[in-house]
C-alpha cells in the first residue's frame, strides 16, 4: 500500500482509504488474504505447535480422519494435510506475487516503450502482444516447463536443485503473463504524453528514459497496482493448473495445485483430499480479484466498473 | 451489409482478408519455428527412447538411426527439411500412434470443435440475458448475486471445478458418466450425456467473464443519449432494451469473445484432460508428455489456426453488427 501512499498526495490518500474501506467485499478479502499469508508463514510454528512432520511419510496412518493432531486429517502418505496446505500456501503466495510483479515489469516496459516511442515500435509491440493474448497458451506452458533446463545452458546445480522447478514456473508465467499491463500501460502513456509536464521535460531536454520512469510512469500507477493484483489471482490458478498436471512445483515441495495431483482416483476413497487444496486456490483467487476490484473503484472512481 | 455497400467496398474487402490470412500466416510461422526450437531443448530424443525400450541396438545403430532421420543435424537445418515438409503437404508421423498425424489430429480435432463450438453457445445465450438483468437493476440484490457469480466463475480452478462435478454427478448421484465419450455407434443423443460435465465445467469461466463485460457494456450503451431519444419518441422499454441497447452493447462483447478463444482452448485441455474426453487439448498433453513431438508440433499449430479462424469470424461478426464499421476500418484498425 505504500506505493499507492507515496504516488498520491495526502488528501488523495486520505479519499482512496474511505472510498475502499466501504467496499465491504474487498476489506473482507484483505482481511481474509492477511490470514492467509499469516497462517502460511507461520507454518513452522503450526508444525511444531500440532507435533506432526510435513514431509514424513507414515504408511501406518494413511487417510485418518480428522482429530486432535491431524486437524484435517492425513494425505495418501500419511501426511498432515493442514500442515502441507500451509507449506502449500507459501509456495502458491510466493510464486503468485513474484511472477505477477515479473509479468508487471515487463509489461510495464512494452507499454512504456510502445506508448511513448509510437509509430513501428508501437505497432510491432503491440501486434505481438496481441498475438500472445490469442494464442492457446496452456499447451505452450506446457513445453515450456518440460524443457530440460540443462538443454539451455542452466548451470547443473541450479538444474537439479530442488528449488527448480520454483524458479521455472515464476519466469514462465511471468513471460506470458505481462500483456494486460502492457496494453494498459500504453493507454496510459499515450493519454500523459502529450500534457504540458512531459512536454516541459523535453523541452528541457529530459533523456527519454528519465521522461518515462520520472515523469510518465508515477502517474499511471493506478491501473497497473490494479492489473497486478488481478494478475496475482490468475497466476495463482496457472500455477495451480502446471502443477495439477505434474509439470508445475515438483513434490516433495507441496503446492496446492500438486496437492490435487492424485485426487482424482482418491475422488471416491478420499473426498476431502481433493476438497482443501481446491478450495483454498478458490477463495484465494476470489479474494485477489475482489481486492483488485475494490482497488479499481478506491483509485480511480471515475472508471466504469469492468 | 447488403444495402450498406459503399463504392471501393469490395476492394477494401479484399484487402482485408488478404492482410488477415497473411496475419495468420506469420504467426503460424513464428509458432512453428519457437515450439520446433523449445521441443529441440525437451529431455530425450526419439532415437534415444528407442535404443533404450530396444536392447538390441548398440549406440552405433543409434548414431546410424539419427542420421537416417536426419537427427543428426542442427536444429535449424531441421526445422527447414520439416518446413519444406509441410508445403509438400508431409506432416510427418507420429511415434507413439506409427501413424500420419493428420490422421490421428482430424477426428480428435472435430471433437473439440463441438466441445468449444457448444460450451462458446451455451456461455454467449446465458451470459447475454444475466448481463441485461444485471444492467437494468443496477446495485439490486440480483445485480450482486449475479456479481458474486462471476467472480466466483473466474476464481474457480477449473481442473478443481471438474473434479467436483466428476465427485458430485458421477460418483455421488450417479447421474452423468464421470468421463469418456460412449460408443461411437450408439447416435448423437447417447452420446450427449458424455459431453454435459466437460461443456459444463468449460463453460463456467468464460460465462463470468462475458457476463461481466456484458453488463459493463450495457451500463455503458443505457447512458447514451440515442437511448433518452428512443424513450422520449415512445419507444416500449423492451424494444428499447433490445432494439437499441443489446445490439450495440453487443458489440465490446463480440471483440472480448474473439479475444477469449485462445484461452477457452487451454480450458479445453484441461477439461479434456480431466474427463478423458477425446480432444486436441488432451492430445496435445498426452504427446508433449509421451515425447510424440511431431504429434505435439503439428497439434499445437492446429489448434493455433483453430483459434486464429475464431478470431477471425468474431472480427467478421462485428463488421456485420456495426453498420458504421466497414472491412476499410477494420483493416486499418
Amino acid at each position: 500500500m505504500s506505493i499507492v501512499a507515496d504516488t498520491l498526495s495526502g488528501a488523495d490518500t486520505q479519499r482512496f482509504w474511505q472510498r475502499f474501506r466501504r467496499n465491504r467485499p474487498a476489506m473482507l478479502s484483505a482481511a481474509v488474504l492477511a490470514l492467509i499469508a499469516l497462517a502460511a508463514l507461520l507454518a513452522p510454528a503450526f508444525e511444531a505447535m500440532l507435533g506432526v512432520d510435513a514431509t514424513r511419510v507414515d504408511l501406518f496412518n494413511q487417510y485418518a480422519s480428522p482429530d486432535a493432531t491431524h486437524w484435517l486429517g492425513t494425505d495418501e502418505a500419511g501426511r498432515d494435510v493442514l500442515v502441507r496446505l500451509l507449506y502449500g500456501g507459501r509456495i502458491s503466495l510466493l510464486v503468485g506475487l513474484v511472477a505477477a510483479l515479473g509479468a508487471a515489469t515487463i509489461g510495464t516496459a512494452v507499454g512504456l516503450l510502445a506508448g511513448y516511442y509510437g509509430g513501428r515500435l508501437d505497432t510491432l509491440l503491440m501486434r505481438s502482444t496481441d498475438g500472445v493474448i490469442a494464442l492457446p497458451l496452456l499447451p505452450l506452458l506446457i513445453i515450456l516447463a518440460a524443457v530440460d533446463l540443462a538443454k539451455v545452458g542452466v548451470p547443473a546445480d541450479i538444474a537439479n536443485s530442488e528449488m527448480a522447478s520454483l524458479y521455472r514456473i515464476v519466469f514462465i508465467i511471468a513471460l506470458v503473463g505481462w500483456t494486460t499491463v502492457a496494453r494498459l500501460v500504453r493507454a496510459g502513456t499515450l493519454s500523459v504524453r502529450t500534457r504540458e509536464f512531459v512536454r516541459a521535460a523535453e523541452a528541457m531536454g529530459a533523456r527519454p528514459t528519465t521522461i518515462m520512469l520520472r515523469h510518465i510512469l508515477p502517474n499511471i500507477v493506478s491501473p497497473i497496482i490494479v492489473a497486478t493484483t488481478l494478475s496475482i489471482g490468475v497466476v495463482i490458478l496457472l500455477e495451480s493448473v502446471l502443477s495439477f498436471l505434474g509439470l508445475g512445483i515438483q513434490p516433495p515441495i507441496p503446492s496446492w495445485g500438486n496437492m490435487l495431483t492424485n485426487a482424482q482416483e482418491l475422488a471416491t476413497r478420499a473426498p476431502a483430499l481433493a476438497v482443501w487444496p481446491g478450495a483454498v486456490i478458490f477463495v484465494t483467487v476470489m479474494a485477489f480479484n475482489f481486492l483488485g476490484d475494490g482497488l479499481q473503484d478506491a483509485l480511480d472512481p471515475r472508471a466504469t466498473r469492468r | 451489409m447488403d444495402g450498406r455497400v459503399k463504392p471501393g467496398h469490395d476492394g477494401a474487402l479484399l484487402a482485408f482478408l488478404t492482410r488477415r490470412l497473411l496475419g495468420m500466416a506469420v504467426v503460424l510461422a513464428v509458432m512453428s519455428f519457437i515450439v520446433f526450437m523449445l521441443i529441440g531443448l525437451m529431455p530425450g530424443d526419439p532415437i534415444d527412447i528407442m535404443i533404450a525400450s530396444n536392447p538390441d541396438l548398440t549406440p552405433a545403430d543409434g548414431e546410424r538411426l539419427k542420421r537416417l532421420h536426419g537427427l543428426d543435424l542442427p536444429l535449424w537445418e531441421r526445422y527447414a527439411n520439416w518446413l519444406g515438409g509441410v508445403f509438400t503437404g508431409d506432416l510427418g508421423f507420429s511415434r507413439t500412434y506409427n501413424r500420419p498425424v493428420m490422421d490421428i489430429l482430424l477426428p480428435r480435432l472435430g471433437n473439440t470443435v463441438i466441445l468449444l463450438g457448444l460450451s462458446s453457445i451455451v456461455a454467449i445465450v446465458v451470459a447475454i440475458p444475466l448481463g441485461v438483468i444485471a444492467a437494468t437493476r443496477p446495485q439490486s440484490k440480483l445485480d450482486s448475486a449475479i456479481n458474486l457469480f462471476c467472480f466466483a466463475g473466474i476464481s474457480v480452478p477449473p481442473f478443481w471445478l471438474a473434479l467436483l462435478f466428476i465427485m458430485i454427478f458421477a460418483v455421488g448421484l450417479g447421474w452423468l458418466p464421470a468421463g469418456g465419450m460412449g460408443a461411437t455407434d450408439a447416435g448423437f443423443f447417447a452420446g450427449l450425456k458424455f459431453l454435459v460435465l466437460p461443456v459444463a465445467t468449460l463453460t463456467i469461466a468464460s460465462l463470468a467473464g462475458y457476463t461481466r463485460f456484458a453488463r459493463a457494456a450495457m451500463i455503458e450503451v443505457l447512458r447514451q443519449d440515442y437511448i433518452r431519444t428512443a424513450r422520449a419518441k415512445g419507444l416500449g422499454p423492451r424494444r428499447t432494451l433490445f432494439g437499441h441497447g443489446l445490439r450495440n452493447a453487443m458489440l465490446p462483447l463480440t471483440t472480448i469473445i474473439a479475444l477469449d478463444f485462445g484461452t477457452l482452448f487451454s480450458g479445453a485441455l484441461i477439461t479434456e484432460t480431466m474427463f478423458g474426453y477425446l480432444g486436441m487439448g488432451k492430445l496435445i498433453y498426452d504427446s508433449i508428455l509421451g515425447n510424440d513431438f511431431n504429434l505435439a508440433l503439428v497439434g499445437l499449430l492446429l489448434a493455433t489456426l483453430v483459434v486464429l479462424i475464431g478470431n477471425f469470424l468474431a472480427d467478421i461478426a462485428y463488421a456485420a453488427l456495426d453498420p458504421r464499421i466497414s472491412f476499410r476500418a477494420l483493416e486499418a484498425a
